[in-house]
């Protein structure tokens, strides 16, 4: 027979018995070895993955721009303690698959300090355990999954969004004060996504309190069947566990069908820029009038975060359409720079994960954040926006879920200082 | 001449081997020989590991992984010609049956290191041949009933519909699929290698262990059915054998191989899930086949180093080249499946038999006359009208 | 029952695009006896063009009448430069480079367009004729049926009326014999894939203005689909290939109905392999038709 690894061995076998002897005294190239990655005088790399390419790619891609656009700012203004911060940003496809390579990729090769915002529940759950095993602190990770907040079994990570249970719950909570009495129905992704939406949808409303439960799979675009379904139980009100293309399936899908229930969706598929592309500009306005979404960033388009944004954009980040995305890139950045300027002049892994923990970071949301040492998740409540003449902004509802149940609270922005740039 | 390339190929080896090392080889049978390769190979790539920091020991893992299905599919297209678009499947059927297997060994008791570890990673193995074995059982049932387009465009399917499956059936685990407990380095060995050495070495093993028994059958009487059944059927029936029984058998034997390659990456990667085996990387799988040469073990090994690594070489050129950051954005992916589609169809339209016909025609130069003479890539004409029902 | 009326509505206008689709994998396999596995590829490129030449124009009749002459040019194409060089007598390398160019042509098109999925407007309204409180077809299901139905007569007269299509047919089954009695058998393989290239082109561009939009991969579970009716009609038989788009259509519109969207995939799958197990040849297909 051909012999089965000629290509990848046999051409340096000769090489490789003569080099193994010398490696071995050499105690091995792949020996344990302990060191500060990540940290230098003058810098710190920090690593993540997104998906650049593929299906997924069209929603999310902006994201890790908007981050290394606000980084490229701060380290104009200085740096953190000095520190420039390098931001390596990785292509997985949203394919776990790559995820696995590219992290062992960031941890191993590129020596990042931490993982920052990596992107999406099946793609990140695939490297949760090798990031714990390796002590390479896991912050703010970009999915609303529950899955993040686990300090015992995985004290080194950190959530960002404010997961699903609390978009549903609060969204079917706003449901029953607005519209007492409506029918109200989901429409959600056959996954985590959509499951625990549902969980929260249920927890405000009781388990009857849902007339009727559709899903839809990422692989078929075709929701006419599900459209149909929740327009013949008499829906009013729709709640939306989507990504932004589904939404806009969804909502076009409606309206080729001459039916318009309201619609509420997810901070994840509920970003107003990105439906307006995927709809048509044409159309797109007169479909999303009243559209009703979560979210907990600043969006409002005349907050003192969102000028300051805007402007990074369009110095940093080549003016690149400023939509969700884009906050929500920038705001994670801010976040880790708080983290690390708390985490002290000479900062370790131990230090930034004890930073986070420490309950001190304010970030720049609508609600406090509730890292603590048992608490990993960002944010326990949203606030609810509306889209009114093209515009989408709070309306002043703002939910908290805890407990079990779901309470109205008021929120609390955080001022902006030192031109965005943490200090210590 | 009518012989088909794999066999010739396969001479070109045997006769290297001769040539090289002419007086062991000589006492031995094939079988031994094979064998006896199989442990040598196992052992300088054992000993390579040592030259690599972990990083490119994961990335040898994965390569070994992937080889353990691109060899099983370069012998069933090579030798049978039935065409499978759906190995990554029967690699995730694998993974999944070490997964099961290996939880529910973990729930049974059997923990932690050591003998325990072993005997868990053991039983998953099993479980991924067990699940590998009757997902391709079947599917070499559906390839012996069925020709050519038929069966690619049936695994085309079953590709395309697994992510529903694992959603649907609530033990897969859905999009996130199922977690395994993590292999770390034995004791005895913590204080010379990370975990990724460890991993490759396991990789290493197992996928000599998926191989060896590939080359085996090949080289054998087995080999010689598949090529009959293949050249041509009804010649095969009427020498007593069987074509069902023969396609049936080199389906399953691909489908363990594979199977094994994918137990292997949910050791090392500790998850396995339904993104990892999407269309894309099935088709990957044949590209590493042909590429590497139909047929040829050898080529299915540089077949898999090649899908590996080949996308991590072409996204660091990128970077590194400096190309915008929205361009780059765009090749990212991209451009790396670009090159390989440009491959199939160049190797199979120019470039016969791929690496291992390359690497062998340049090595006997002197004894083969070039040109039209070389054999197509294709294994050989079945007969022109064939009817497509049996 | 209205939802069952609904559905069976939702269905035949889904499945009548597939059955265009199919029918052009038909056409292929009648002109080359080929499966062609490159199709939803060559699809979309020209519904890329299609996309192209709507937004400058503004008219979607000028982007339909580019998107089914890029099909049928890159279809021509694809049989003049590479499947005319493929090793003939087993399916095997013509499968290989059809799969080799998907992977050319979806590449390319990710790196010139980028991965955003293009919105596309459908030239009619796409909101049902409402009967009896049941939304039923829109006006654009019903170009889209007018369109299949056509289609199929035409290729069913253009087949068997003319002498073109015997001339088609008889180079298929019989290309020695045909070159003999003078049918230049290349040009009218060549003329087989064109037309099968419009045809897949037309269907995809009536399926993008229902989807998310355009993109890629647009057209990847389209194929799917149409390779299953493909398979359930028989390859050879156009009318089994409407039959069976509808029967596709239909099961999977009620299977998403009734039993939740991840099922559908499934549902397909366990058509196909049922069909493939107990009539490998396909329900419609005549036994002596495929043996050529």
């Amino acid at each position: 027979m051909r012999n089965p690894r000629t290509a990848t061995v046999g051409t340096t076998a000769g090489v490789a018995a003569a080099s193994v002897v010398a490696c071995l005294a050499l105690a091995g190239c792949s020996t344990p070895a302990a060191a500060a990655p990540g940290i230098s005088d003058d810098t710190v790399t920090v690593g993540t993955h997104q998906p650049l390419t593929g299906p997924a790619a069209a929603g999310y891609a902006s994201i890790s721009a908007a981050t290394k656009a606000y980084f490229e700012y701060v380290n104009a203004n200085g740096g953190v303690h000095g520190r420039s911060i390098e931001y390596v940003v990785k292509d997985d496809g949203y394919n776990p698959a790559n995820t696995q390579t590219v992290v062992r990729e960031l941890v191993q090769e590129d020596q990042v300090f931490a993982l920052l915002g990596g992107l999406g529940t099946p793609t990140h759950s695939s490297v949760l355990d090798y990031l714990d095993q390796n002590d390479v602190p896991d912050l703010f990770v970009a999915s609303g999954s529950t899955m993040w907040d686990d300090p015992e079994g995985h004290p080194n990570t950190f959530g960002f969004n404010a997961d699903y249970v609390v978009e549903g719950a609060a969204l079917a909570q706003y449901t029953a004060d607005e519209h007492a009495g409506s029918k109200v129905c989901v429409f959600g992704q056959d996954d985590d996504f959509g499951a625990e939406f549902l969980e929260g949808v249920e927890l405000a409303l009781g388990a009857d309190g849902v007339t009727a439960h559709e899903s839809y799979s990422t692989s078929n675009q075709d929701v006419t069947a599900q459209m149909g379904a929740l327009q013949a139980a008499g829906c009013e009100d729709v709640l939306l566990a989507t990504v932004n293309g589904f939404t806009a399936l969804a909502v076009g899908t409606a309206a080729k069908m001459g039916w318009s229930p309201r619609w509420l969706a997810s901070s994840s598929g509920g970003d107003y820029p990105t439906l307006v592309e995927l709809l048509g500009e044409d159309v797109a306005p007169a479909l999303l009038q009243g559209f009703v979404s979560a979210n907990y960033l600043p969006f409002g388009p005349d907050g003192e975060w969102v000028e300051l944004f805007e402007q990074i954009n369009d110095e940093y980040n080549d003016g690149a359409r400023f939509d969700g995305n884009t906050v929500y890139g920038m705001s994670v950045g801010y976040l880790f720079a708080e983290a690390l300027a708390q985490a002290g002049e000479d900062p370790t892994r131990e230090s930034l994960v004890e930073a986070v923990e420490s309950g001190k970071l304010e970030g720049n949301g609508i609600l406090p954040l509730m890292f603590g040492p048992d608490d990993h998740s960002a944010f326990d409540g949203v606030g609810i926006t509306v889209v009114a003449d093209g515009v989408q902004d709070y309306v002043g509802a703002t939910y908290a879920v805890g407990g079990g149940k779901v309470t109205e609270v008021e929120p609390q922005p955080v001022e902006l200082r030192g031109g965005g740039v943490p200090a210590p | 001449m009518t012989a088909t390339r794999p066999a010739e190929t396969e001479e070109i080896a045997v006769r290297d081997a001769r040539c090289s090392d002419p007086r062991p080889a000589r006492r031995l049978t094939p079988t031994q020989r094979i064998l006896l390769r199989a442990v040598v190979l196992t052992l300088l790539a054992v000993a390579a590991t040592f030259l690599l920091d972990p990083y490119r020991n994961y990335q040898l893992a994965v390569v070994a992984a992937t080889f353990c299905a691109t060899a099983g599919l370069t012998l069933l297209v090579g030798l049978t010609g039935q065409l499978s678009l759906g190995h990554a499947v029967l690699m995730a059927a694998g993974g999944y049956g070490y997964a099961l297997a290996v939880n529910a060994a973990s729930s049974a008791g059997l923990d932690g290191g050591g003998a325990a570890g072993a005997a868990r990673v053991v039983l998953g193995l099993v479980g991924a041949l067990v699940a590998s074995g009757a997902l391709g059982g079947l599917l070499g049932l559906a390839g012996a009933r069925l020709r050519g387009p038929y069966l690619a465009g049936l695994t085309l399917a079953m590709v395309v519909a697994l992510p529903a499956l694992t959603t649907q059936v609530p033990a897969l685990g859905g999009d996130q699929g199922l977690a395994v407990p993590f292999e770390g380095v034995p004791e005895v060995l913590s204080l010379l290698i990370v975990v990724e050495q460890w991993h490759a070495w396991v990789a290493i093993v197992v996928a000599a262990l998926a191989v060896t028994p590939l080359a085996v059958l090949r080289s054998g009487r087995a080999g010689l059915r598949m090529r009959a059944v293949h050249g041509d059927e009804t010649a095969a029936r009427l020498s007593g054998v069987s074509p069902a029984r023969v396609k049936v058998g080199a389906f399953v034997a691909s489908s363990l191989a594979a199977g094994l390659g994918g137990a292997v990456l949910c050791l090392v990667t500790q998850s396995v899930g339904p993104g990892r085996y999407d269309l894309a990387f099935s088709l990957l799988l044949v590209v590493a086949a042909v590429v590497g040469g139909l047929g040829s073990l050898g080529g299915a090994a540089a077949g898999a180093a090649l899908v590996v690594l080949l996308p991590w070489l072409v996204d660091t050129v990128t970077g590194a080249v400096g190309v915008p950051a929205d361009l780059e954005q765009r090749l990212s992916g991209n451009l790396a499946v670009l090159v390989f589609g440009a491959l199939l169809i160049v190797v199979t339209l120019a470039w016969p038999g791929g690496l291992a016909r390359a690497a062998a025609r340049r090595r006997h130069r002197p004894h083969r006359p070039r040109g039209r003479t070389d054999a197509p890539a294709a294994p050989p004409p079945p007969p022109a009208s064939q009817p497509l029902e049996r | 029952m209205d939802r069952l009326v609904f559905l069976l509505a939702t269905g035949l206008a889904r499945g009548l695009v597939v059955a265009l689709f199919a029918l052009s994998l038909v056409i292929v396999w009648r002109a080359a006896r080929l499966v062609n596995f490159a199709q939803a590829a060559v699809a979309t490129v020209a519904v890329f063009a299609a996309f192209a030449v709507t937004g400058a124009t503004g008219s979607f009749w000028a982007g339909l009448a580019a998107a089914l002459l890029t099909g049928a040019a890159v279809n021509a194409a694809v049989e003049r430069g590479l499947v005319r060089r493929v090793p003939q007598g087993s399916p095997l390398p013509g499968m290989i480079v059809a799969i080799g160019l998907v992977m050319v042509l979806q590449s390319a098109l990710g790196i010139a367009f980028g991965p955003r999925h293009r919105p596309m407007a459908a030239p009619f309204d796409e909101r049902p004729f409402v009967v009896g409180g049941v939304p039923l077809l829109s006006p654009y299901d019903l170009f889209v049926l007018t369109v299949a139905l056509a289609l199929v007569g035409l290729l069913a007269w253009l087949f068997n009326g003319t002498t073109l299509g015997l001339q088609l047919r008889a180079s298929a089954a019989a290309p020695e014999v045909s070159r003999l009695l003078g049918v230049r058998v290349p040009r009218m393989v060549t003329l087989g894939w064109a037309l099968s290239g419009a045809v897949a082109a037309l269907a995809a561009l009536l399926l993008v203005p229902t989807e998310l939009g355009l993109n890629a991969h647009s057209a990847d579970l389209l194929f799917v689909h149409a390779f299953t009716v493909a398979v359930l009609g028989g390859l050879d038989s156009p009318t089994g290939a409407l039959i069976g788009g509808v029967l596709v259509g239909v099961l999977v519109s009620l299977v998403t109905g009734y039993l939740g969207a991840g099922v559908a995939p499934l549902a397909v799958l366990a058509l196909l392999t049922l069909v493939l197990l107990v009539r490998p040849a396909g329900i419609f297909a005549a036994a002596q038709v495929r043996a050529a």
